[in-house]
């Protein structure tokens, strides 16, 4: 068979797809301004995505609840007080992981907040279905095949748009960005092309009648980052796949490419055996996860106050540890926002409370808010979404938490 | 011609210069039987392209002898060198899964050696699973490729490398379950999540699983059966009452769930996609299945009612599937009629096509979908191989053509070749 565009149309990868209907003068009109001021004040949205379902009641203590405790004799986290590896106060009730120590400065300059008992409605248990409902922000309904971002992107397509306008910092694209509205999956800014020496060009020649609109964003992200990237304020990213997807992020935000949506995951949060108290660990990946968001906000500066961060994870670990000093799936988790619009210093959400008759299916911390209502809440009050009924279909805001 | 060409994209990791002649010659037929009996295919060269990696060929015991952990070197004050840290023995199950891919006469037995692995997919870098994953595929997966699937399954239960990847050789009557490997067998291995199962029916699975342990993870890595941490109380799983008491309980589990409609239908649903379409048709999988039910789970049945239907042969599955990375780098080695000893270059290019081999953290294994292997970066990481490939630039893999380097470069890069 011939190799034809058309083929390709049948038959090739969604994001080149995506990437083909972006014409080719709109590349050059985001090409022309990338070096200006233009691009600084649009707002953009970074969502993190904790794979493996994190432990929420771990992520932040809630340490004034009776129940807690006891539910955790070799697990739970130790409440404020002097002393190493002790939770670290928020409001009287509730306390960060020790771990997350380099995020109380930002919650105390009021950019960091916290909801709690947040999560999705369906009750599944399987990471795989709950990772899917909560990246198609469909629960319970998996026919939805694009993801809440791609409609996002959809639904407020301009015609001046980069094609960097939505990046998964990661080898495949997630499922939380995928759908037609054009989004790049790639793993590092420095890699992005074809790696040919002085046969480049030949290369992407060769290649053109395919892959042209995948050339024209690889020139422009090269010029656009022509010198090494080194970040600012002195920040540390964590020497670690997710260290480095953040920097390349902060990387893509000041290259003034037209970045609006970034997404970036980060594993092993599926802590059924031994996962620790103030150390262990569960706390090596909340070390990792707190430094990383912290060192992306250090190194993001001023640019913050029109960014917003927003985490996730599937859903929360089961109140009581199991017999191998872990915890099993749960239900409701807590997630973070910060950013320079976010309202922070403060644990947002209703607290369901741990005594046994308080518990989901008498096991699980209930849920109070569902993710669905924070999402929603970003995407209007930040991202400039007129109407969230076409990205979050057959979900009524109810419950809105006022975050930024 | 076209029928030879779609049958060896699908049950080979593509076709070598000659293969199509050679597989039309003896007929479609006979070429079928021989790959479903892969024992009877001499393989001695491709063995010998593996003689280098020793981990490979040695017992759990003798890994935990040869290979030491950082802190076991530093106490018996060795240097440890290069040959002895475990990244060795990823690097050599690395190694054998691209030389056999790429060299292997038994194509098929490899194709599915990666669909069982990547099923009952387990985690090398998870800890203990760095010494027991070779095991795992060498002992517990690969012989039982085409047999029952009770039988693959129950190989895989008493797998030390799943007990630890699962957390179920912690699951204890005196300390409390582990419900992780319960859930995964019934949601990934068996039933699928939609196939008929509670929360109440994952605790029961657990309990009937406690004691299900590795006797001395740290000296030699085997099963054991510890009856002290075991639940004895009767189980009720799916309906069905479990009293028989001891290691009994959990094989009874292993019963239920693969005399299951439900797994039936999920293993068919799975083979299909693999070998057909994505979306697999509805008709051959309760076809599938029905053969399932009837063999008992009759492996090299149900590959044969899958090869031979209507469906594997319509015109609208030929080039329907996007190749893995690993599928990818191996049709294009072999069809350029090359040779590889898989060394780390190569390995790493599949990485960062995004399949790092042995190094799926979540237990449902990598997707089985095109839509998710074709992002953007992925897409300029293959062009990246077949440049590097044509140019014959990649250190331990050798290709050899006739036509200008540009013309491989093209086909290699184009998106038909994206496609088996």
């Amino acid at each position: 068979m011939p190799i034809t565009r058309r083929y390709f149309f049948k038959s090739g990868g969604m994001a080149l797809v995506s990437f083909a209907a972006a014409p080719q003068f709109l590349m050059r009109t985001a090409l022309g301004q990338s070096n200006t001021d233009a691009g600084k004040d649009r707002p953009v949205i970074i969502a993190i995505f904790q794979r493996g379902a994190a432990d929420g009641i771990s992520m932040v203590v809630p340490f004034g609840d009776k129940n807690y405790a006891s539910a955790r004799p070799q697990i739970a986290i130790l409440e404020p007080a002097r002393g190493e590896e002790r939770a670290i106060d928020l409001d009287g009730f509730f306390a960060l992981h020790p771990a997350l120590d380099s995020l109380k400065p930002i919650y105390d300059a009021g950019h960091l907040a916290v909801v709690h008992a947040v999560g999705s409605p369906d009750s599944t248990r399987s990471h795989f279905d709950a990772q899917d409902y909560m990246e198609s922000g469909t629960p319970g309904n998996k026919s939805v095949s694009d993801g809440w971002l791609n409609r996002y992107l959809q639904t407020t397509a301009s015609k001046t748009a980069s094609p960097f306008r939505a990046v998964a910092v990661s080898p495949t694209l997630p499922r939380t960005l995928a759908g037609p509205a054009p989004s790049v999956a790639m793993q590092r800014v420095a890699d992005f092309g074809i790696r040919a020496g002085r046969a480049t060009s030949q290369v992407e020649e060769l290649f053109a009648d395919f892959y042209k609109d995948t050339f024209d964003a690889v020139k422009m992200l090269r010029e656009a980052n022509s010198q090494s990237y080194v970040p600012a304020g002195g920040a540390q990213y964590p020497n670690s796949s997710f260290g480095q997807a953040l920097l390349q992020i902060a990387q893509l935000v000041k290259s003034n490419i037209g970045l609006q949506v970034a997404f970036a995951d980060v594993g092993g949060w599926d802590t059924h055996a031994n996962q620790g108290a103030g150390r262990g660990q569960l706390a090596n990946r909340l070390k990792e996860f707190g430094d990383g968001l912290a060192a992306l906000y250090r190194d993001l500066g001023d640019r913050m106050r029109n960014i917003v961060i927003v985490t996730m994870t599937e859903f929360g670990r089961a109140v009581r540890q199991n017999g191998s000093g872990g915890t099993d799936h749960g239900h409701a988790s807590s997630l973070f926002v910060a950013g320079g619009p976010v309202k922070g210093g403060k644990v947002y959400g209703q607290w369901p409370g741990l005594a046994p008759e308080q518990l989901y299916e008498r096991r699980d911390l209930a849920l109070t808010t569902d993710f669905r209502d924070v999402f929603a809440g970003l995407l209007t009050g930040h991202m400039g979404s007129k109407d969230v009924s076409r990205i979050f279909p057959g979900f009524t805001p109810k419950n809105p938490l006022k975050v930024l | 011609m076209q029928d030879v060409i779609h049958l060896l994209n699908r049950i080979a990791f593509g076709a070598r210069p000659g293969d199509v002649e050679r597989v039309s010659d003896i007929g479609i037929e006979k070429y079928l039987e021989q790959q479903l009996q892969p024992e009877r295919i001499d393989d001695n060269a491709t063995e010998a392209r593996l003689s280098h990696l020793r981990s490979i060929r040695m017992s759990t015991e003798e890994l935990l002898k040869t290979y030491l952990r950082p802190r076991q070197a530093r106490q018996l004050q060795m240097r440890s060198m290069l040959q002895n840290v475990p990244q060795q023995i990823l690097q050599d199950l690395q190694a054998q899964k691209v030389i056999r891919a790429v060299h292997s006469q038994r194509q098929l037995q490899e194709v599915m050696v990666d669909f069982w692995f990547n099923h009952f997919n387990v985690f090398w870098g998870k800890n203990a699973d760095r010494w027991l994953t070779t095991n795992f595929e060498m002992d517990a997966i690969r012989p039982r490729l085409f047999g029952k699937f009770k039988d693959l399954l129950m190989a895989t239960a008493k797998s030390p490398a799943m007990l630890f990847y699962l957390d179920n050789h912690l699951s204890s009557s005196i300390k409390g379950i582990n419900e992780n490997y319960a859930r995964e067998l019934m949601e990934l291995h068996t039933l699928g999540v939609d196939g008929g199962y509670t929360q109440k029916d994952v605790q029961e699975v657990a309990r009937a699983f406690t004691g299900w342990s590795i006797e001395r993870p740290q000296v030699n890595g085997e099963f054991i059966f510890r009856s002290r941490m075991h639940d004895v109380g009767e189980k009720n799983v799916l309906g069905h009452k479990i009293s028989d008491g001891g290691i009994r309980d959990g094989e009874a589990v292993i019963e239920i769930l693969s005399r299951h409609p439900s797994t039936a239908k999920f293993i068919a649903t799975k083979l299909v996609r693999r070998f057909v379409s994505d979306e697999s048709p509805e008709k051959l999988v309760q076809h599938v299945a029905g053969v399932y039910r009837n063999t008992d789970g009759n492996i090299r049945e149900m590959l044969h009612a899958i090869f031979t239907s209507k469906e594997f042969r319509a015109p609208e599955s030929t080039g329907a599937k996007t190749k893995t990375p690993l599928e990818y780098v191996a049709s294009a080695i072999r069809n350029l009629d090359g040779a590889t000893d898989g060394s780390r270059p190569l390995v790493q290019s599949i990485a960062r096509m995004g399949q790092p081999l042995y190094q799926c953290q979540p237990p449902a294994g990598y997707p089985d979908r095109g839509d998710h292997w074709m992002g953007t970066g992925a897409v300029l990481e293959r062009l990246n191989f077949a440049v590097a490939l044509a140019g014959n630039e990649i250190r331990g893999t050798s290709v050899r053509f006739n036509e200008p380097v540009k013309t491989i470069v093209a086909k290699l890069g184009s998106p038909e070749f994206q496609k088996r």
